[in-house]
């Protein structure tokens, strides 16, 4: 963010008393540590989102890093609520990432088909787009329309990649066991179920 | 960190093992809830009372961004004053119709009606363009063995999807599109739903033993 540009960073509209509160948390967390990294830039970073839960909390997360960082530069309409419908939402990130001076966008959470769209401006602005979502529909537009799609669970592993903690990396170790684990179960039930369609047990 | 800080975390903490243990032990030996299944009850219903508030205070916060781009004289401010004449028209009709207007009613039906549902269907009309571009220009920017098998399976599932002029539905290919989204899509879909739920658990976890504190304060 040297070159005067910002950083835009979507959260989606994943409720926070609805199963995609996760998406939205993982979300937080990295607008956290890159607000923390670009506050220093002339330009503080934005965040979007499609849920008023959500854009209070990010409003509260630039605050919380822009007190960390030595400059303390706050401004309250960098967290902003764009629409409450899937297209009302993409509709109002659309001019935040077109007119905004943007340099790259973080699309981190829920989000839909109306993804395709965001990508879609931000690679019209030659903007760098790192993009994931816990919704199926949207991680395969986002892979066909974003620069740099994380599928699956990366979502939750971006605290990590950016080193926000010791925590992130730990839980992302678990979730390594985890899957295992799960491999290993699947495969032993499909044993059960071939040895017992042959006559075996 | 300051008792601000620290409070919020315990308070956080503190009711987010209430609701877990209400999932776990709400329901008493009778069969009916517990009171840590009523407890959760409550916490949950609180919640759903402050996001409806949010949702008041989210409308606020558009308001004052779009004041202040048309303030500002910033680019696309016509946009900005589109937008706030339509929220207050809209929220007083919806406010109107409330109280059963019928004139109020009628016309809180056909804003949404005649002027949100074409809009966001054309939006999603638009997205086939978008798309159908952005699959071009993926073999452009990402050519790999992924993107090719991606692309030809979008392909085939459309082939297989739409009826083709005057052969109608075309056998094979709506077999192969079953196939291709009964085993191959399907077990991929159920590989990245494990994974988001592996995450959703852990993220979960961090949130409730407060590593992450999207609530303010600094993280662990």
């Amino acid at each position: 963010m040297e070159d005067g540009t910002r950083l835009h960073v979507s959260l989606g509209r994943g409720g926070l008393v609805t199963p995609q509160s996760a998406s939205a948390m993982a979300g937080l967390t990295l607008l956290r540590r890159l607000a923390e990294l670009t506050l220093a830039g002339d330009q503080p970073p934005i965040a979007t989102s499609g849920d008023a839960a959500l854009a209070i909390l990010s409003q509260d997360t630039l605050k919380t890093a822009s007190q960390a960082s030595a400059q303390g530069v706050y401004d309250p309409t960098a967290g902003r609520l764009t629409g409450l419908t899937p297209f009302s939402y993409a509709a109002g990130v659309i001019p935040a990432i077109r007119d905004e001076n943007i340099s790259a966008n973080v699309l981190m959470g829920n989000f839909g088909v109306e993804a395709a769209l965001l990508a879609e401006a931000s690679e019209r602005k030659n903007a760098f787009t790192l993009a994931a979502s816990d919704n199926l529909a949207g991680q395969a537009v986002l892979y066909a329309t974003a620069e740099e799609p994380l599928i699956g669970e990366e979502l939750y592993a971006a605290g990590a990649y950016m080193d926000a903690g010791p925590l992130h990396t730990a839980s992302l170790k678990v979730q390594d066991i985890l899957r295992w684990l799960i491999i290993v179960v699947i495969l032993l039930g499909a044993l059960v179920q071939l040895l017992r369609a042959v006559g075996i047990l | 960190m300051k008792f601000k800080g620290v409070f919020s975390v315990v308070v956080a903490i503190a009711f987010g093992f209430l609701v877990l243990a209400g999932y776990l032990f709400g329901i008493s030996g009778g069969g009916g809830p517990s009171i840590l299944g009523q407890i959760q009850v409550f916490i949950l219903n609180v919640a759903v009372i402050l996001a409806g508030f949010a949702i008041l205070v989210g409308i606020f916060n558009l308001l004052i961004v779009h004041i202040g781009k048309i303030r500002q004289k910033q680019k696309g401010g016509i946009y900005s004053v589109v937008l706030i004449i339509a929220l207050v028209v809209t929220f007083v009709l919806g406010f109107l119709a409330h109280f059963n207007f019928p004139v109020a009613k009628s016309l809180f039906n056909d804003a949404f009606l005649t002027i949100q549902l074409p809009i966001e269907t054309s939006l999603m009309a638009l997205l086939v363009v978008s798309l159908t571009y952005a699959s071009i220009r993926l073999l452009r920017r990402r050519l790999n063995l992924l993107s090719i098998i991606f692309l030809i399976t979008a392909f085939l599932i459309l082939v297989g999807t739409a009826p083709w002029p005057f052969l109608g539905d075309v056998p094979i290919l709506s077999t192969l599109r079953a196939w291709i989204a009964q085993f191959p899509a399907g077990a991929g879909a159920r590989g990245i739903l494990l994974g988001v739920g592996l995450g959703t658990l852990t993220t979960g976890l961090r949130v409730l033993f407060g590593s992450d504190r999207p609530y303010g304060g600094k993280n662990g």
